[in-house]
């Protein structure tokens, strides 16, 4: 049985292989990833953890691991098995302009896929699925927005954070305060600092702050969710035939389980502690997204 | 690349109230600071000219220490490190209580570091009198800080006139540093309209022209000035 | 919140930092060298007898002096790709806005030196025959370098802490390697610390020995 299968998806997998390349000469990225000779991975330093700046320096993360099954497929493509991944850090401001003026070939982080983003670039499938939520101090008296009366809440510039609190904020009349952060550090070092009362941002991410900060026990993530953020890979616009090989990548991941098991190495418990088990909503996209070849 | 140009997103709701406010947080912090730098930078630079040795090094570490590090640095050490050095509550009371904490830690830093450049100038403009003038006036019984108050500084604020026309430019170039620790002033603002509406060429092109109106309008209006002030067989002192 | 100040974090990181050291150094150094050439033909242009090239000339050193780098550094960050029209990757979009950046200053000190030199001179070429080239070549360039090296030291120094801007952008200088490092081992006293003394350390240095010079060419 195993042997077929595997036999199956070889031969699956060339076919697509030829398939593709027929058309190869028309996908620009690919295009130019062959002539450069090497795939430029946009990643950040601090998305713990999906992406973000191991002790040996490196990038290391569950988006960085999907990210590189994803560059294997584009190795096979292109028949370049020795091509070079360049690493260029990004942060959320920089990510979306990078990636639309086409200094990165693939970003792998923790961007929140939506509409208006799609104007300017494209995403594979999602990954991950997430909110924003509140980190505080525990015994500060906040779980809600509508605690952050008169109180400083930290924002990373540019996330889809930013947005959500402020639009629950003016929609709700709160009148709270904000503090403008480049990254997820500083806003939580505002928060640990206290300069700020709390920071806002997806709750994966704050999980991921606590668990690596030098006291976990004294902060807390609370609250309803204020925004719903699926995740997904970054792609350049108008390329399908590059979006494909990723949309098959994952798909396949999605399929065999192995998606589930990278899941597993970094967030059940992970090497941070984080300790989320895969929710429900996130298993039924991955099933949803695990399309038949 | 195509690029869909929209130049009308530049006086759009909100984006042009974006560009005002950030236009007015950078005047803000500029004048701020240049008062402080002025002030500040006067006093060490008169200090680097007295007679008295101790005063002399006072003056001199601190033009060192301020030149010595990069603006950026200081930024981060007047921002992050210096409450934490503080006893707890004063430590607390800088990041809590602080009318408008950005923008107080940005003028502070922005000045004390400007205050350094001014003193250099003010230095230069009062060596740049000479020995004979202080010598002068204290023969005719004047004490040195009478002769300081009307020998040697009237004539030097006059000739350094130039050089501090354009250290006040440079504290308001360097006023786009405070974006790194949260103030949105023009540039940040730039970068947020950029990071709404992906339109950057316009989002900047509106900085550069705003940036560039302002020096313009600074450098003009000093040269009027710098006509009427100028000591007739004088040199002024050249922008360094 | 920082606990006792712990010196081992700047050794454990050590190779780190000196990795951050060494684009940092990069930077200045290529900044420099580029910064230098394209600043001393702007000089050459804006001297020039010919006037719509002194204009041109001229009209680049205005703009780029009314501009923050911090400004510049983003302008060429985002938009070089979009007018080049291919991917340039953070390094060089930085590198490519310091060395046009600098070049608007370096022109200025060039200038200053060029018109330094006495007029007898030029005209003493001239009487000999030269062209303007030879003249700028062989009679007046090598003397106003020569009027100028402190001052092209000292610029060199601000661009040395000039580079640390390349922050904003994330380019992993010496400066951003530290503030990973701190964010990474919660130990920001300790690395912005160690930062501040290391550049003061560097530039005092390089501004004593500015002045050592100044003084051995005034003699």
């Amino acid at each position: 049985m195993f042997r077929k299968i595997s036999l199956f998806t070889m031969s699956a997998a060339l076919l697509l292989s030829l398939g593709l390349s027929a058309h190869a000469a028309e996908s620009m990225v690919l295009k130019r990833i062959k002539e450069r000779g090497s795939i430029n991975m946009g990643h950040r330093e601090s998305s713990v953890p999906f992406s973000y700046i191991g002790n040996d320096g490196k990038p290391q993360g569950y988006s960085v691991d999907l990210c590189m099954k994803f560059i294997d497929a584009v190795k096979a493509e292109i028949e370049m098995p020795d091509l070079k991944v360049n690493l260029v850090p990004v942060t959320s401001q920089t990510r979306i302009a990078l990636m639309a003026n086409g200094t990165i070939d693939l970003e792998c982080g923790s961007t929140t896929n939506n509409l208006t983003r799609q104007k300017q670039v494209d995403y594979l499938s999602t990954t991950f699925i997430t909110g924003t939520k509140i980190a505080s101090k525990k015994g500060s008296g906040i779980t809600e927005i509508e605690d952050l009366e008169g109180k400083t809440v930290a924002l990373s510039l540019g996330t889809t954070n930013e947005k959500a609190i402020k639009r629950v904020a003016k929609a709700n009349g709160i009148n709270v305060k904000t503090l403008m952060v480049k990254d997820h550090p500083q806003g939580w070092l505002a928060v640990e600092s206290g300069r700020a009362d709390a920071y806002a941002s997806d709750d994966v991410l704050l999980y991921g702050l606590i668990s690596k900060s030098k006291n976990p026990d004294k902060f807390q993530v609370t609250g309803r969710f204020l925004s719903f953020d699926p995740y997904g890979i970054m792609v350049p616009q108008n390329d399908s035939l590059y979006r494909r090989i990723g949309t098959v990548t994952l798909a396949d991941l999605m399929r065999s389980g192995e998606a589930k098991k990278i899941y597993d190495k970094w967030f059940n418990p992970g090497p941070t502690n984080i300790n989320m088990p895969m929710s429900a909503t996130l298993k039924t996209a991955f099933e949803i997204q695990a399309l038949p070849h | 690349m195509n690029y869909n140009w929209d130049w009308g997103v530049l006086i759009r709701e909100p984006y042009f109230e974006w560009l005002v406010s950030g236009f007015l947080w950078t005047i803000s912090v500029s004048v701020a600071a240049w008062i402080l730098a002025f002030s500040l930078g006067s006093v060490v630079g008169i200090a680097r000219t007295t007679n008295s040795k101790l005063l002399r090094g006072i003056g001199t570490c601190y033009v060192e220490t301020f030149r010595n590090i990069p603006l950026l640095v200081q930024m981060f050490l007047w921002y992050f490190v210096f409450p934490e050095l503080l006893p707890e509550d004063a430590g607390m009371w800088v990041k809590r209580e602080l009318p408008m904490p950005e923008f107080t830690t940005a003028v502070v830093c922005l000045g004390l570091y400007t205050a350094s450049r001014v003193a250099e100038q003010v230095r230069a403009g009062i060596e740049a009198i000479g020995q004979g003038q202080r010598n002068a006036g204290l023969a005719m019984g004047l004490t040195p800080a009478q002769v300081y108050r009307y020998v040697l500084l009237p004539v030097s604020y006059r000739i350094i006139v130039p050089p501090l026309t354009s250290e006040f430019l440079t504290i308001f170039k360097n006023s786009s540093l405070a974006l790194t620790i949260g103030v949105l002033e023009t540039t940040a603002q730039a970068r947020q309209i950029e990071e709404y509406t992906f339109q950057g060429f316009e989002a900047f092109t509106a900085a550069t022209l705003l940036y560039i109106i302002v020096t313009s309008t600074v450098m003009l209006l000093m040269k009027l000035i710098e006509g009427r002030l100028r000591i007739p067989g004088m040199i002024s002192l050249g922008a360094k | 919140m920082f606990g006792e100040f712990d010196t081992s974090v700047i050794f454990d990181n050590l190779h780190f930092l000196l990795e951050g050291m060494q684009t940092t150094l990069i930077l200045t150094v290529i900044a420099i060298c580029g910064g230098l050439v394209l600043g001393t033909l702007l000089a050459l242009a804006r001297l020039a007898p010919f006037k719509p090239l002194s204009f041109i000339a001229g009209s680049y050193v205005n703009f780029f002096r009314s501009m923050p780098l911090i400004l510049v550094i983003f302008w060429f960050y985002f938009l070089v790709p979009h007018i080049v029209g291919r991917p340039v990757g953070g390094f060089y979009s930085v590198l490519v806005a310091f060395v046009m950046f600098e070049a608007a200053y370096y022109c200025e000190i060039m200038r200053a030196g060029i018109q330094s030199v006495r007029k007898g001179q030029i005209y003493a070429g001239q009487a000999l025959g030269l062209t303007y080239t030879q003249n700028m070549r062989y009679v007046v360039l090598p003397q106003a370098f020569r009027n100028m090296v402190p001052i092209l030291m000292t610029q060199a120094i601000i661009l040395f802490q000039d580079t640390s801007l390349v922050y904003v952008v994330g380019v992993k200088d010496f400066l951003v390697s530290a503030d990973l490092v701190a964010n990474r081992e919660n130990r920001i006293l300790e690395m912005f610390t160690t930062v501040a003394l290391v550049y003061f350390v560097i530039c005092l240095s390089g501004s004593l020995l500015v002045r050592r010079l100044q003084r051995k060419f005034a003699q």
